[in-house]
């Protein structure tokens, strides 16, 4: 198994660049998928997350378990999350502070939900299930925010941060959501990078977004095109201060070819690999 | 607002879906709540383009992404393994009206499904030919063949719906004229691509009584009844040579 060490910046994985993601020698890189992709009996998908986990780091990251919904994750779900986990090793396993699936029905989103006691004992718990499930522990992703919910009684980073405590779970920093929330709920993005728990982050996401095309003035996380400039600015101001981690570049829409995804990815090394010198005063 | 959270979550998927919801006024009004909407709905109906790419290519997308756009309001996914999602897409297809004048439409959607069936199927070894033929006769008559979990087969007994999804599924041009007469195919993996090929009425007869753990000689005769004329040494061989069997069992 490749270990969390030898990540340096990864890219999700695509079934048109299996071959290309195989072959690729490039410093750091690994692979990120959604389990929920490759939860099948056997077949071409399941032989090439294999092979490709054979010569660089997996990371499973989940889109479905929901675990701010009210109610236990689905077994059937975990089950076959543990049966992948046990078959690829992944050395990264990760999951979002949202829900999706509810009395049923399967909401193909990371929907919002107000930050009470009450949701913070639920997800808790349904962190220690995955978890206890899964004998892996796991990290829960900022999510997305475009409405202004009422009912919190915690901040976001109050929240994640008293996840992380009563459950061991590590923190998975989405630099993109947070620009996206920050702009769409109106705070500074800057101030909440800075209070975000330095020591729990195991994994940070970087991807583009656009701007709603009517006339909300919304931002919304398609991952659909290039990294922006400003989540550029900021993902240099939180390595300058926590320091190197496995950080992802999301694509998942307008899939460009390999080496252009290599190349954006190549980016995010060059920061990883300034090491000891103060990211923000170098010219990339 | 209520703050139980399965309260809130019910009020939510109800705004989501346009149905009337308590108590989400104040969310239902800014422009964010459309997002959500969107995204859910993008990703169901996303999901059923992805699974159906021959009835995309037959009917166009932008047709295919209005019909999935009422199949997902009508039937969301139950599954988050969104792969499987659209199993009910065939039958909706079938009622479509505005799909009346392709009654082979649901046919060809059932083919997509049996592709996505055969190409997730688990791993299992073939079977040498040669173990079927070293039997005894009198073992030969009472041993099971058992179909792979990647083989799939189906008869289309109205049209010719394995045609309509080949030539569409292979990216080629229709032919000038069609044989507008019922048709079946197999579906199986080799070499972990999906392969497919044209199968006789007595083809899928044979294969169900095997799926169904009928000794070999009453699945002879369930697809002799289909076909009198059938050589039936050389229904074996082809669909041997197609990796249809998982094993070769004598009880």
């Amino acid at each position: 198994m490749k270990t969390v060490f030898q990540m340096g910046a990864g890219l999700g994985l695509k079934p048109n660049h299996y071959s290309d993601a195989l072959d690729c020698a490039a410093e750091g890189l690994w692979f990120e998928v959604h389990p929920e992709n490759y939860m099948v009996e056997g077949g071409p998908r399941l032989a090439w997350l294999e092979a490709i986990g054979s010569q660089h780091p997996l990371s499973l990251h989940g889109v479905s378990l929901s675990l701010a919904a009210d109610c236990p994750p689905d077994e059937n779900h975990l089950k076959r999350f543990k049966a992948l986990v046990d078959r690829v090793q992944p050395a990264l396993i990760s999951e979002h502070l949202a829900w999706s699936a509810w009395r049923g029905r399967y909401h193909p989103d990371l929907l919002p939900f107000p930050r009470t006691v009450e949701a913070l004992q639920r997800i808790a718990s349904n962190i220690q299930r995955t978890q206890d499930a899964l004998g892996r522990s796991i990290a829960i992703e900022n999510p997305t925010h475009y409405l202004s919910l009422p009912g919190h009684e915690f901040s976001e980073i109050e929240f994640l941060t008293e996840l992380s405590i009563r459950t061991g779970c590590g923190l998975l920093l989405d630099i993109n959501n947070v620009h996206i929330s920050a702009h769409n709920l109106g705070f500074d993005a800057s101030k909440y990078l800075d209070a975000f728990p330095a020591k729990a982050i195991t994994e940070i996401h970087l991807a583009g977004h656009t701007v709603d095309p009517g006339d909300t003035q919304l931002l919304i996380d398609t991952h659909d095109a290039p990294i922006a400039d400003d989540v550029w600015l900021l993902y240099r101001r939180v390595i300058d201060r926590i320091g190197r981690r496995p950080t992802l570049i999301e694509r998942d829409d307008n899939i460009p070819g390999f080496d252009v995804l290599l190349a954006e990815r190549d980016r995010a090394q060059r920061l990883l690999n300034i090491g000891s010198r103060r990211v923000s005063e170098v010219t990339i | 607002m209520n703050t139980s959270l399965a309260s809130f979550q019910d009020a939510f998927v109800d705004a989501l879906y346009d149905r009337h919801s308590t108590g989400m006024t104040a969310l239902i009004e800014q422009p964010g709540f459309m997002v959500y909407r969107n995204t859910v709905l993008k990703g169901s109906v996303d999901a059923l383009l992805a699974n159906f790419p021959t009835v995309e290519r037959l009917v166009s997308t932008e047709w295919l992404r209005a019909a999935a756009t009422l199949h997902a309001r009508q039937a969301p996914p139950t599954d988050s393994r969104l792969l499987h999602y659209g199993a009910e897409l065939p039958d909706f297809l079938d009622a479509f009206e505005h799909a009346r004048e392709m009654p082979y439409l649901g046919d060809v959607a059932r083919l997509d499904l049996l592709w996505t069936h055969v190409h997730c199927a688990e791993d299992e070894p073939d079977v040498d030919p040669s173990e079927l033929a070293k039997l005894p006769p009198q073992d030969l008559a009472r041993s099971r063949l058992t179909p792979k979990a990647a083989c799939r087969w189906a008869w289309f007994p109205d049209n010719p719906a394995y045609t309509l999804w080949r030539f569409n599924r292979e990216g080629r041009d229709m032919p000038a004229e069609l044989d507008w007469r019922g048709e079946g195919a197999l579906l199986t993996r080799k070499q972990g691509k999906v392969f497919w090929q044209a199968a006789s009425a007595a083809d899928c007869r044979f294969l169900d009584a095997c799926a169904a753990h009928l000794p070999l000689e009453q699945a002879a005769e369930r697809a002799l009844e289909v076909q009198p004329d059938l050589d039936f040494s050389e229904l074996i061989t082809r669909l041997f040579s197609a990796d249809a069997f998982a094993s070769v069992s004598i009880p």
